[in-house]
């Protein structure tokens, strides 16, 4: 019988072959690599550092030349004709008028979204409309923004429509805070699907199980349990296409008429009156304050650009702030 | 093969018969009062070796007191092992006792953790692991691992790609025909795949995709074949085809195997070492570890108390 | 909870109710849809009807050709549709494949970096710079590139020579093609970004550690295994932003150049300085059109255009995918 064998003595270690040389007990670096691999790690850094650095030269101008023009009176005149730029007022009509589009456009947006995504995640029968639909809202997100403003101008303009927009003899104008924010809501709306439909999927299924274990019909289980344990990705969801809309240019120029100011409906009631007429954005005024537009008035231009870059950053911060919060809670251990 | 000084004579073993096969699992015997336990059989050895003794054993690789840490805890506590070529090595013990950690610190894999750390010296042919470059000693360590893994390509580009990693010049397909073919044979995988080498890998079956695994490791040249638990994702007739593929090459390359089967182990394996939380119980050629092994726990184990 | 059980009908919202009204709603958007693809394709018939297939070619200045068309339709006489839009088409090709080819190629290295290769402090700053980038409206992109980069590029970049060389035929202002590639790439590159990286971080760990363990640097693995087994989102992430870039109108309306003018590839390298006006910011600036029928039917038939060049594109998208199924994919 054998007994357990005796490991000699360890030899003492050869001084190490030439040509090696790694890190010691660290993880790879790059320093023993081929020349060829260690130019494309440079080339990483190098483009990495470059949109930092491209990043931080957008804020930082913008920051610059926005403090620079913007006066709190910007936010709170309306546009009105002068020879220079300090008589020819602010934008609060444009301010305003982002804040309506956004407002409006979500409302819209939202409870579409999110009752497609219920539909794709818990119902989803016959599957071929189930895949068609999944293309449809594809489809949606590639469609140019400006296509999506002609479609508005074809609709909006018929006359079942008439009540959304001005119209005068008989001519449907069309163009409208309606008109607009109902096609803003479909810049926003692949986005709010995409992110119930994460949401949703992330509950395991043994959940809506134990729901209709206890006899809940599917609507109650998606309305109690499902949606508002999905909030945050719902959220997030909104806060991204609300980016979306206030930053779209396209269709507001289309679809909410030239002009600077508001041009309410004469005969309507506040406030279909201010929904029913033209308008601005913060976009729209900016495009038109750039030397591109009408208007050429660059130092309102970066004041306007700078307002709506704090909103944008706001939104991403907000984004954040959700995810944060959402990790923190914790999720199902299945 | 380079040999580092001239191979020692054969070692000369008298093969080895059987131990009587019991018919019934025999009881534990009652421990002493001293806690040495009396030398006393295990009732494992219903099962038929399909290894025969080692022609020959050179020291490849020397595992020096080390102790790997992930974090504060102390996966593997300072073992000690020599790892030789002619031979193949099992590493046993019931789950968490640190065998696959001590596997994966043989070719640097623990350093892909980052809050691994590791004390005491390997060696590979008397130099320090840790003076190697790692890819380097990748390739003269390679490994196979539990999931059968083939990337998404083709048989061929598979086991190419390791070959093509090697060189430093861009080689053609006919270049690289024969090596590729070598290694598909030394795996026992040729045969059934020559017909159509640009079948995607994914398709195989599962006995043939960790022998494709196998081949890929072979197509390194490895000094050392480092093998995770191989069969435990296959059924039993893939199963036996690996181990067999397994005792044949060892007389190429230092096998180490990590398997919790005990049945395989004893199969196939020439030196067996019994991991428990971290450290090395027990340390001895395999007939006798499982035949009359010297340790209470090991005892216990291999009959199955606990495990 | 007894609110949704009415006494004895059951439940007040039954499952079959709910589901027949979403799928309704589901349903309307699909309608809506296609409502949207056979309205643009009928408005803008008239001008293909009237032009033939010489509607992507070229012959004679297309501002011009404009408006013709738009007095045409104010006039009330004999509408004229007369449109050749192959210099806006030529404009479209460039800076579309331009900006694509930049961005893909950046975007591939950035994505590999911020999933393998960043120390983790870099790719804690970098990934929120990505997603600022992404959500960055694209007039304040053309805003910093009027107000910056076309004076720099008019101003500095372009020599007197260079702009007397072309005085004949075009002048060289800043509003350029380069700029508009330039702007295009930044915009679309974070969208490329983000896919990617979600693509590579989805691919099997077990192979990647596999090549690892066979001795094959980080480097390579992550390009050989890692950037192939994500090449499905790769193409995916590269259809989005070639949609997305087709149909950018705002930001290049302000950086092209407002010319119709196709730039030319024989003035050497001048020609990235050359102004130009693809086919998105074609419409927003000639918006006006709308009112007169003629005018309209162009403006449509452009947005038909657009639409099906984003439809092939996805449709190629979807069959390179299918293809690289065959050895399998993460």
């Amino acid at each position: 019988m054998e007994g357990s064998v005796t490991i000699p003595p360890v030899p003492k270690p050869v001084a190490a072959p030439p040509g090696s040389g790694g890190s010691k007990g660290a993880v790879e670096g790059s320093a023993t690599w081929r020349l060829a691999d260690r130019i494309g790690l440079a080339i990483c850094w190098g483009l990495g550092l470059l949109f930092c650095a491209l990043a931080v030269a957008i804020v930082l101008y913008l920051l610059v030349q926005g403090v620079k023009y913007l006066r709190p009176e910007m936010l709170t005149t309306p546009a009105a004709a002068g020879f220079t730029q300090a008589e020819s007022g602010g934008f609060s009509d444009a301010l305003i008028g982002t804040l309506i589009v956004a407002v409006m456009g979500i409302s819209l947006a939202l409870p579409l979204g999110v009752a497609t995504a219920v539909w794709l995640v818990e119902y989803g029968r016959p599957v071929a409309l189930a895949r068609i639909t999944e293309s449809t809202i594809e489809a949606i997100a590639g469609i140019p923004s400006i296509v999506l403003a002609l479609f508005g101008t074809v609709i909006f303009s018929s006359t079942a429509l008439s009540f959304l927009s001005r119209s005068s003899e008989g001519v449907v104008f069309g163009r409208s805070f309606f008109a607009a924010s109902a096609m803003l809501s479909l810049v926003a709306l692949p986005l709010i699907v995409a992110s119930t439909r994460e949401g949703l999927n992330a509950i395991p299924r043994h959940v809506r199980e134990a729901s209709y274990a206890v006899g809940k019909t599917k609507a109650a289980t998606t309305r109690r349990i499902l949606l508002p344990t999905a909030k945050p990705q719902i959220a997030t969801g909104a806060m991204l296409g609300l980016g979306r809309i206030i930053g779209d240019t396209a269709i507001i120029v289309v679809l909410l008429g030239a002009t600077q100011n508001f041009a309410p409906v004469e005969d309507a009631v506040f406030p279909f009156n201010y929904l029913r007429g033209a308008g601005t954005t913060l976009t729209n005024f900016v495009y038109e304050a750039s030397p591109t537009g009408n208007l050429n008035q660059p130092e309102k231009a970066y004041a306007a650009a700078f307002v709506l870059l704090l909103m944008v950053l706001a939104l991403n911060a907000a984004v954040d702030i959700v995810h944060r919060r959402a990790r923190k809670v914790g999720t199902w251990s299945s | 093969m380079e040999f580092l000084s001239p191979p020692p004579p054969p070692i000369r073993r008298l093969p080895l018969e059987d131990p009587p096969a019991a018919t019934e699992a025999l009881p534990l015997p009652a421990p002493n009062g001293n806690g040495h336990a009396a030398p006393g059989r295990s009732g494992f050895t219903a099962a038929k070796r399909s290894i025969s003794a080692p022609q020959f054993s050179i020291r490849r690789m020397e595992i020096d007191k080390v102790s790997v840490f992930y974090g504060a805890k102390e996966a593997v506590k300072s073992v000690s092992l020599p790892v030789r070529q002619g031979e193949v090595l099992s590493l046993i013990g019931p789950s968490g006792c640190g065998k696959t950690t001590l596997l994966r610190s043989l070719n640097r894999l623990t350093e892909l953790t980052s809050q691994a750390r590791l004390t005491g010296r390997i060696l590979l042919d008397d130099v320090d692991i840790h003076q190697i470059e790692p890819t380097l000693l990748r390739r003269r360590v390679t490994m196979v691992f539990q999931q059968p893994n083939p990337f998404p390509m083709s048989v061929f580009d598979n086991i190419a790609y390791v070959i093509r990693e090697q060189g430093s010049r861009r080689m053609r397909k006919k270049a690289l025909e024969p090596a590729v073919h070598s290694a598909l044979d030394r795996a026992g995988l040729f045969e059934e795949v020559k017909d159509d080498l640009d079948h995607p890998a994914l398709k195989l079956s599962g006995g043939q995709q960790q022998r494709l695994c196998i081949a890929r490791a072979l197509a390194a040249e490895p000094e050392v074949l480092l093998l995770d638990e191989p069969c435990s994702a296959l059924d039993p007739k893939s199963t036996q085809v690996i181990e067999d593929l397994i005792v044949k090459l060892r007389d190429d390359v230092a096998v180490v195997i990590v398997t919790h089967n005990l049945q395989q182990a004893y199969r196939i394996a020439d030196h067996v070492a019994f991991m428990y939380l971290g450290d090395l119980v027990e340390y001895n050629s395999a007939t006798t570890l499982f035949g009359s092994p010297r340790e209470q726990r090991t005892r216990e184990y291999v009959s199955g108390a606990f495990g | 909870m007894q609110e949704e059980l009415t006494p004895e009908y059951g439940p007040k919202w039954p499952d079959q109710r709910v589901e027949r009204m979403l799928g309704a709603l589901v349903c309307m958007l699909v309608g809506l849809l296609l409502a949207l693809i056979v309205t643009v394709f009928v408005r803008g018939w008239p001008s293909f009807a009237h032009n033939g297939l010489a509607w992507f070619g070229s012959g004679g200045n297309v501002d011009d050709q404009l408006n013709a068309i738009f007095l045409s339709g104010q006039s009330g006489a004999e509408y004229i549709y007369t449109f050749h839009a192959w210099p806006l088409i030529w404009s479209t090709l460039l800076i579309t494949g331009g900006a694509v080819l930049i961005s893909l190629f950046s975007a591939l290295f950035v994505a590999v970096f911020i999933v393998e290769f960043a120390p983790e402090w870099m790719s804690n700053v970098l990934q929120p710079v990505v997603r600022f980038l992404a959500s960055v409206p694209s007039v304040i992109y053309g805003l910093l590139g009027v107000l910056v980069l076309v004076p720099f590029i008019g101003n500095d970049l372009i020599s007197e020579d260079q702009k007397a060389s072309v005085a004949g035929i075009i002048s060289l202002t800043g509003y350029s093609l380069i700029a508009g590639v330039v702007v295009l790439a930044l915009m679309i590159a974070p969208l490329m970004v983000s896919i990617f990286s979600d693509g590579l971080r989805s691919v099997k760990p077990g192979w990647l550690e596999g090549s690892l363990a066979l001795g094959v640097n980080r480097w390579r693995t992550t390009w050989k295994i890692g950037v192939r087994a994500a090449r499905p989102a790769i193409v995916a992430g590269t259809v989005l932003a070639t949609a997305r870039a087709i149909g950018e109108a705002v930001m290049l309306a302000m950086l092209s150049g407002s010319v119709g003018f196709a730039p030319n590839p024989a003035d050497g390298l001048i020609f990235i300085f050359e102004p130009s006006r693809p086919l998105a910011p074609t419409i927003v600036k000639n918006i006006d059109q709308l009112s007169s029928p003629p005018g309209g039917a162009t403006l449509f038939s452009i947005a038909t255009v657009l639409l099906f060049s984003a439809a092939i594109f996805s449709l190629c998208g979807y069959v390179a995918r299918r293809s690289m199924r065959k050895y399998g994919t993460a």
